[in-house]
């Protein structure tokens, strides 16, 4: 398991993983405190979001605490041209791709189903069919091969794909026929995989009997295993592995051992099914904590730290402001975007509704 | 002077493919054994000589990552066309067809049109083994975002599948696979019409048959014995089922009064379900008689030796004529 930072926050790097060590070399002391602010943001938000819905301002929230190294240190080693294909757990790739916290905040408010530019972010929409979005992202990187956009060590316009997905969807033929896809294709595609080691109430042992980082090895899609909780170790292999898929290497796994701290969403119940000594075990490996340790011993001073925090103040009313002042999206909303092109089944029901709602007159119908 | 030539409905889509990739080089095709082979009907033959690997590859034996992988080269600027190979395989893919590849454009509020193609041989009497014979259509024309299209004749078959290729919306393009081999005269100038309209085969005055694809030889044939026992009867051929031009087949119901809806899909729940139900309501004070649907039993698709028992023929049709006048 590649891991750069111990659980006590000490970095180092063994030889066999002296490949990964290089990438860290290059960061700089403001890339350290970028990742551990967005980490922090990461937390809040998370924090914020499930007060809401406990409040009933949202439809559901999603947690990924205990996720927050795994995903700021990935979503920053992903290249500025380079593709991302999220599940719907993926809030802190999308904090390291400057998408709008507010959009994800609309969809499990119930205001839409997405409805960012994919184009203009490179982060494509969250996906909920489990897998689903890892043949999209295959297909996408098939395309960028077949536009001549790999291996030409340009590295301003090369670009690759990378895909996040949990040990759950691991389970989806979806997942399996990316792998085969990915591999014959030779295609620009890191299969990002966060182990949080339950899927819903299943935990991964039941769920595979090989480790999940071998489970490409049989398509020809190699894969090594993170510690995800371990931001260096995230960052580097993904900025590694992506620059690899870049230059023409073809696709790779990396299975970022983490553990999911929370529910699955706000409608589990994990005392249902898993030990609390289990949550306390990982909760003691909490990757905030963890590096926060290492930037006290690189002389980061108090002040950033509670500068972070007055951030974390700000972002919480902000979020909950916001979210209040969502409007109800237009009804017409609900047939616009059904087809780019008109389709006279869809007009007639908008066009007989508007009808229907005018003959309430201005009290509207109960 | 348009330019006409004789083809099959096989050659015609081959013919409206290679002119598609000939003016879009964002135009690729891929599918199960599509390549060098050219298809297990062949409709691709040729393809690949003229355009390379580039343009036309053939897939894994997957039906679900050809559709995935389709969604996600359309996400980057591509107009996929993707053939599968029998209509029975195509539920592998159900779910990427109905969760993602019709909805998102939806999803993405308008940001990620999806311009795919799914090309389906579908319809059976060719005497296969099961899942060979199938006619899924009502499926993916109960799916909104999707739309469904299938030709009946060799020219509808060369213009409308460019017409799928040119739309930004997901199109289930069906192939009548009975009557890949029935030649007829392909317009190579001009497109007949658009690819939802319905076209009126054959006036009549007493009663209207709506159908489409591999039915409507079989309505055209029935239509001709009613002739000549002095039955006058008009023929629809749909051409699209979702949307489904319903004003042609009202017009037509205003004036005969009579409907009878027949394809080879199984009847409950189905195409012409829809349309009879919409006819009662549009048309309620036109009717003489009571819609009636021709199609297939509500059982799995036979055996072949028992095909011809299941698929509606030009007699079941003229039963259902005979039953529409008693009224």
């Amino acid at each position: 398991m590649v891991q750069l930072l111990s659980p006590e926050g000490e970095y180092g790097v063994p030889k066999e993983w002296a490949e990964y060590g290089k990438y860290i070399d290059r960061l700089t002391e403001a890339d350290f405190l970028k990742f551990y602010r967005d980490m922090a943001r990461m937390r809040r938000f998370d924090r914020e979001a499930e007060a809401l819905q406990r409040q009933g301002q949202l439809g559901l929230w999603v947690p990924a605490i205990g996720q927050e190294a795994a995903q700021i240190g990935s979503g920053y080693g992903v290249g500025h041209n380079d593709h991302i294909f999220p599940s719907y757990r993926e809030h802190g790739v999308a904090i390291t791709h400057g998408i709008d916290l507010m959009s994800i905040l609309k969809m499990l408010r119930g205001v839409n189903h997405g409805g960012w530019d994919p184009v203009e972010t490179r982060f494509h929409l969250y996906a909920i069919v489990l897998g689903s979005q890892v043949l999209h992202a295959t297909g996408y990187a098939m395309g960028v091969k077949m536009d001549g956009k790999v291996g030409n060590g340009d590295l301003e316009n090369d670009l690759a794909v990378i895909s996040y997905f949990g040990d759950g969807a691991t389970a989806e033929g979806d997942v399996s026929e990316s792998f085969l896809f990915a591999a014959i294709n030779n295609s620009p595609l890191v299969f990002f995989c966060q182990n949080n080691q339950w899927a819903i109430s299943s935990s991964v042992a039941s769920q595979t009997k090989v480790p999940l980082f071998q489970r490409g090895e049989g398509f020809g899609v190699p894969g090594i295993r993170i510690d995800g909780n371990d931001v260096l170790a995230s960052y580097a292999a993904t900025a590694k592995h992506m620059d690899d898929a870049r230059e023409g290497a073809g696709p790779y796994m990396i299975e970022a051992l983490t553990y999911r701290i929370g529910a699955h969403t706000t409608s589990d119940d994990p005392t249902k099914y898993r030990d609390s000594a289990e949550v306390e075990y990982w909760k003691a490996r909490d990757p905030l904590i963890r590096f926060e340790t290492f930037l006290r011993r690189q002389g980061i001073g108090q002040d950033f730290f509670d500068e972070v925090a007055e951030a974390g103040e700000k972002l919480s009313t902000e979020i909950r402001e916001a979210t209040f002042a969502l409007p109800q999206p237009p009804t017409e909303n609900m047939f616009k975007y059904v087809y780019s092109e008109p389709h006279p089944l869809i007009d007639e029901q908008l066009d007989w509704l508007k009808r229907y709602e005018a003959g309430f007159g201005e009290a509207g119908h109960a | 002077m348009s330019n006409f030539v004789e083809l099959s409905i096989a050659k015609a889509i081959n013919a409206g493919l290679r002119k598609a990739m000939q003016e879009d080089e964002k135009v690729i095709l891929f599918g199960e054994d599509v390549a060098q082979l050219g298809g297990v009907f062949r409709v691709t033959e040729g393809i690949h000589a003229e355009f390379g690997d580039s343009r036309i590859f053939n897939s894994p034996i997957a039906e679900s990552g050809i559709v995935g992988t389709a969604i996600g080269l359309a996400m980057r600027g591509y107009r996929p066309v993707a053939e599968i190979q029998f209509d029975g395989f195509i539920f592998p893919a159900f779910n990427q067809i109905t969760t993602q590849l019709a909805k998102m454009q939806n999803r993405s509020e308008g940001f990620t049109p999806m311009p795919v193609v799914i090309r389906v041989p579908y319809g059976g009497g060719i005497g296969a083994v099961e899942h060979h014979s199938e006619s899924p259509e009502a499926y993916f024309a109960h799916t909104a975002g999707l739309r469904v299209i299938t030709p009946s004749n060799p020219n509808d078959a060369y213009w409308m599948i460019q017409q799928a290729i040119k739309s930004n919306d997901p199109v289930m393009f069906f192939e009548p696979k009975k009557r890949y081999w029935q030649k007829g005269p392909v317009n190579l100038d001009e497109p007949p019409m658009g690819p939802h309209q319905a076209r009126v085969l054959q006036e009549g005055a007493q009663v209207t048959i709506a159908t489409y694809g591999p039915m409507t030889a079989v309505a055209l044939q029935a239509a001709e014995i009613a002739a000549s026992e002095g039955t006058s009867i008009e023929v629809i051929d749909l051409r699209s089922l979702s949307p489904i031009d319903f004003d042609t087949i009202i017009n037509s119901v205003k004036k005969t009064g009579r409907l009878i809806v027949a394809s080879e899909a199984s009847t409950f729940v189905s195409i012409s379900s829809e349309i009879a139900a919409r006819v009662a309501e549009k048309a309620f004070y036109h009717l003489e008689a009571p819609v009636l649907r021709v199609g297939g039993f509500d059982v799995p698709y036979p055996a072949a030796k028992l095909e011809e028992v299941f698929l509606p023929d030009a007699d079941r049709i003229l039963e259902a004529v005979d039953r529409v006048l008693s009224y």
